[in-house]
């Protein structure tokens, strides 16, 4: 531990760091544009020089390793003329475009030459102009902005892992970017945007839209996925212009994929912003109160058993509980959050992320079953890679299922339960690397467990994780991979089917049948829709897609962007987002439109605002009396061991770009999709 | 900026490559030179393997694709390593590739007439290639050759000591398919003192008269 002093202050600080980092330590604020405390460094901007006694000349701090006795100067007048001419080098070249640059406000260079630039330039030579490169939809160029940070080229190729970008040519024509032209096939290249200090690498769809200092700023969880990555919604006016992330450490770090980013602009397309009714066959505007009547006048003295709720991918705890107390009231136990009929939902630690994601950092081998976490959950799969990249490839990662590439070294081991049953025999090579590994985890996704045979998966699943050790003091190995935002949260809740209950499957083939005649959707369109011809639909939601098609009554609700609501991600840590804008036309939070229908009902619920309806989360599962910490959960027995089917397992994620109803409608993730998915007319099914 | 330095326009990229079977194993051994987990390092002799064996002596972007899966590379690394590098030529040359140095040594001994000599000689600009495909001629930064400047480099030999007529004697030879005299052209040994050998004479037996006056002659 090297004590250092700083502008006179002592510091201490971990053996291996850096000058910059006791600067910082001391509270003294280094100006920085090539160094990112999540890359590597390159020590190139020269921008955080200091001065170091006993050293002839300042010193780059970012590249300097701290040792013990060094003492630093921060402010003194060779520190400021260093970056002074370190400023005015970097101006050379560097446009005067600010007033016309999309990073103007938010700018590095424009902050950092407040302190240290001068007033006017003494470069009277020609400036140099580059070419600007095409990356694809998402990140827009103006490359002669750059000023060679390379932290797009370290980005890439660290923590994306796709090499395309880098520093081509030399000295004075030296050029970031692809040496032939590439896009950045990556479901990360929106972080360049965030990273790059300039405004050499900006934002396609946000070009020219807002200035920064005019955004209204909410905090909030993502719902494009399970991760429940933070994020922070920033609108102007009653529309949300643009979704950055917010850090944590111990989710997305402070990174966030291009649909959490870039899915919103569907946000302002199909949105749902009155109730309908269903009148001679086609869906007709109606007021709130027609819609309730009609409810009413269809589930009144109706049997609960031929009621039915399905909950879809991206809504809220609050709706689900208030849903499942209407339900309840109702009499169903018709009611279930897993659209895609997995069989899922026993004790909590078959379910969970147990091992949380911050604990991939620990891991030292990983198995990974039916699950495409590049597209289910591309920030699990960076963490992933990064956990590859800081063991130097010790960190063995094994993968049964389809083939993807995951960006990182891994032995494909087999395409579906007979690959499972090997390893659990032990008849498998990695099954060694199991054996010999200390920390080793499962990845179980969604694509193994929504098949018929899933509970048999399950059991194997588990029954591996016994036999390797998976399971050990602390260490909870066990992990599902979720591919929907309100999965885990529907379970915890209990939004599953009660006793004599049916499950999404069965629900489906009884209203095919005639058996089940009212069915609620509250934001599920995953489903399909063909077998719910005969019944009355009910369907809830912000968004005109499928479910709103095959509807009979519209109640139109909330984005995630427009209500508070709380998300319970794949490792089971219930987290807050606030509003950021109010909802579109006549659309109301969804927990209070249940409320709403369950008084037209005479069937009132016993809450009348949002913090009751937390209260009863609590009651409900413990899970939501613990905000943002993941709650461990017991290890106990669970899955039906049975007979497994041969056939492989298959992602249910088929395009990343177009999971749900938003990023559906979004007309960016339509344009990545085209750019980046290999047979996207196809895809789009999915 | 020098278009040699800029990838060849597409319909000039072939769109295959692989090593020869003697370059191959030329390449076994190259790798073989680095330590286990460094093999990467052999990026740059493999490039000029690569630059060897085209047609054109230049590196097209699908032969430093194969180097960089040979080396279980990103291909943007080899990218960055060819571009970066002035010897490797991003499009092709001619046969013959001359490299005059022009930097202040060669300059102040008369670059600029070897340089406007080749333009005479060959009717091509700085950075052309001659129509039947026989000479490129580029000018280049020092090569290292100051003591026996102005110099140039065609392929891999260098002739030095030049003067407009020594170059046009290289440049007629090369025309006629012969192969002239590589080193110093004034007639001098490699880099002796231009009017001869000054020390230790009696060792190397080299402080006889008739050299000294070739040598004058040269300096002429």
């Amino acid at each position: 531990m090297p004590k250092l002093t700083v502008d006179g202050i002592e510091v201490e600080v971990e053996a291996g760091a850096t000058v910059l980092q006791a600067c910082e330590e001391a509270g003294k604020e280094i100006p920085r544009f090539c160094y990112h405390e999540r890359l590597s460094i390159a020590g190139n901007c020269r921008m955080c020089l200091v001065e170091m006694e006993r050293a002839p000349k300042p010193v780059a701090s970012c590249a300097m390793p701290a040792a013990d006795g060094m003492v630093i100067k921060t402010d003194s007048d060779l520190v400021k003329k260093a970056r002074n001419g370190v400023m005015e080098f970097l101006l050379i070249n560097h446009p005067l475009d600010c007033p016309i640059c999309d990073q103007g406000g938010e700018c590095d260079l424009q902050d950092q030459a407040m302190a240290y630039g001068f007033d006017s330039s003494r470069y009277a030579e020609k400036k140099r102009a580059v070419k600007d490169k095409e990356l694809g939809p998402i990140v827009k160029t103006i490359m002669t902005r750059c000023i060679h940070c390379t932290r797009c080229v370290r980005f890439s190729e660290e923590v994306a892992g796709v090499g395309t970008m880098g520093a081509v040519y030399r000295g004075e024509d030296t050029e970031v970017g692809p040496y032939i032209e590439a896009s950045i096939n990556s479901e990360l290249s929106g972080n360049l945007v965030d990273l790059c200090p300039v405004g050499a690498l900006t934002s396609k769809p946000y070009a020219f839209t807002a200035r920064p200092w005019e955004l209204k700023k909410t905090d909030s969880v993502d719902v494009m996925d399970a991760v429940g990555s933070n994020i922070r919604i920033d609108a102007r006016t009653g529309e949300v212009l643009r979704v950055l992330p917010r850090t944590n450490e111990d989710i997305n770090e402070e990174w966030i994929s291009d649909k959490t980013r870039y899915a919103i602009d569907g946000l302002k397309r199909q949105r749902l912003d009155r109730p309908y009714v269903r009148k001679d066959g086609k869906l007709q505007p109606a007021s709130w109160d027609e819609a309730f009547a009609a409810i009413k006048a269809k589930v009144a003295g109706l049997d609960g058993k031929k009621i039915a709720a399905l909950a879809g991918d991206t809504v809220d705890c609050e709706s689900m509980t208030a849903l499942k107390d209407l339900m309840g009231k109702l009499g169903s136990a018709n009611l279930d959050c897993r659209q895609d009929g997995s069989k899922i939902g026993g004790p909590r630690a078959s379910y969970i992320f147990n091992s949380t994601i911050a604990g991939i950092d620990e891991a030292d081998a990983c198995l990974i079953v039916g699950a495409n976490v590049r597209a289910e959950a591309p920030i699990i799969n960076s963490r992933l890679r990064k956990r590859w990249r800081s063991t130097a490839g010790d960190f063995k990662v094994g993968i049964i299922g389809e083939k993807w590439d995951p960006t990182y070294k891994n032995d494909y081991l087999g395409a579906g339960p007979d690959t499972l049953q090997e390893i659990l025999d032990g008849k498998n090579d990695f099954a060694k690397v199991l054996k010999a590994a200390e920390k080793p985890m499962i990845i179980v996704g969604m694509g193994a467990l929504n098949r018929e045979d899933g509970d048999a998966v399950l059991a194997a699943t588990r029954a591996i994780a016994e036999k390797y050790g998976m399971v050990a003091g602390e260490w909870n190995g066990f992990n599902v991979l979720h591919t929907a935002a309100s999965r885990v949260g529907g379970l915890d809740l209990g939004f599953v089917p009660g006793e004599g209950g049916l499950a999404t499957n069965d629900i489906l083939d009884g209203a095919a049948k005639g058996d089940i005649e009212v069915v609620y959707l509250l934001g599920a369109d995953e489903v399909d829709m063909s077998k719910l011809e005969k019944a009355f639909v009910i369907y809830q939601g912000a968004m005109g897609d499928a479910g709103a098609q095959a509807a009979d009554v519209i109640l139109p609700g909330a984005a995630y962007t427009e209500k508070n609501g709380t998300y319970v991600n794949t490792e089971g840590r219930a987290q807050q987002g606030w509003r950021a804008i109010f909802p579109v036309g006549d659309a109301r939070e969804d927990w209070a439109i249940v409320r709403a229908l369950s008084g037209a009902l005479d069937l009132t619920l016993p809450y009348n605002n949002i913090d009751a309806v937390r209260e009863r989360m609590v009651e409900l599962s413990p899970t939501f009396a613990s905000l943002n910490v993941p709650t461990k959960a017991e290890w106990t027995d669970f899955g039906k061991a049975g007979d497994m089917k041969s056939d492989g397992f298959t992602s249910p994620v088929r395009n990343f770009y177009m999971t749900d109803p938003i990023s559906r409608a979004s007309v960016t993730m339509a344009k990545c999709t085209e750019a980046f998915v290999k047979d996207a007319a196809a895809e789009k099914v999915a | 900026m020098s278009h040699l330095r800029r990838p060849a326009p597409k319909e000039l990229q072939p769109t295959s490559f692989a090593f020869t079977p003697e370059n191959q194993e030329k390449a076994k051994k190259i790798i073989a030179k680095y330590p286990e987990g460094r093999q990467q390092s052999a990026v740059m002799p493999l490039l000029d393997l690569a630059q060897r064996q085209t047609e054109g002596n230049w590196v097209p972007t699908v032969a430093m694709d194969y180097i960089a899966d040979m080396l279980e590379m990103p291909a943007i690394r080899v990218y960055e390593v060819a571009t970066f590098y002035t010897m490797y030529n991003l499009a092709p040359v001619g046969k013959n590739f001359i490299q005059v140095c022009t930097t202040t040594p060669c300059w102040l001994r008369g670059s600029a007439d070897v340089v406007d000599t080749c333009k005479k000689e060959l009717g091509i600009g700085v950075g052309e290639t001659t129509e039947d495909g026989q000479f490129t001629m580029i000018e280049v930064e020092c090569l290292g050759a100051c003591v026996n400047a102005p110099m140039m480099q065609i392929n891999d030999d260098y002739y030095e000591d030049l003067t407009a007529e020594s170059t046009k004697a290289i440049l007629d030879a090369l025309k006629k398919g012969e192969k002239p005299k590589t080193g110093p052209q004034s007639g001098r040994k490699g880099c002796e003192p231009i009017d001869g050998p000054k020390v230790l004479k009696a060792f190397c037996g080299c402080g006889a008269a008739p050299q000294d006056a070739d040598a004058s002659e040269g300096d002429a």
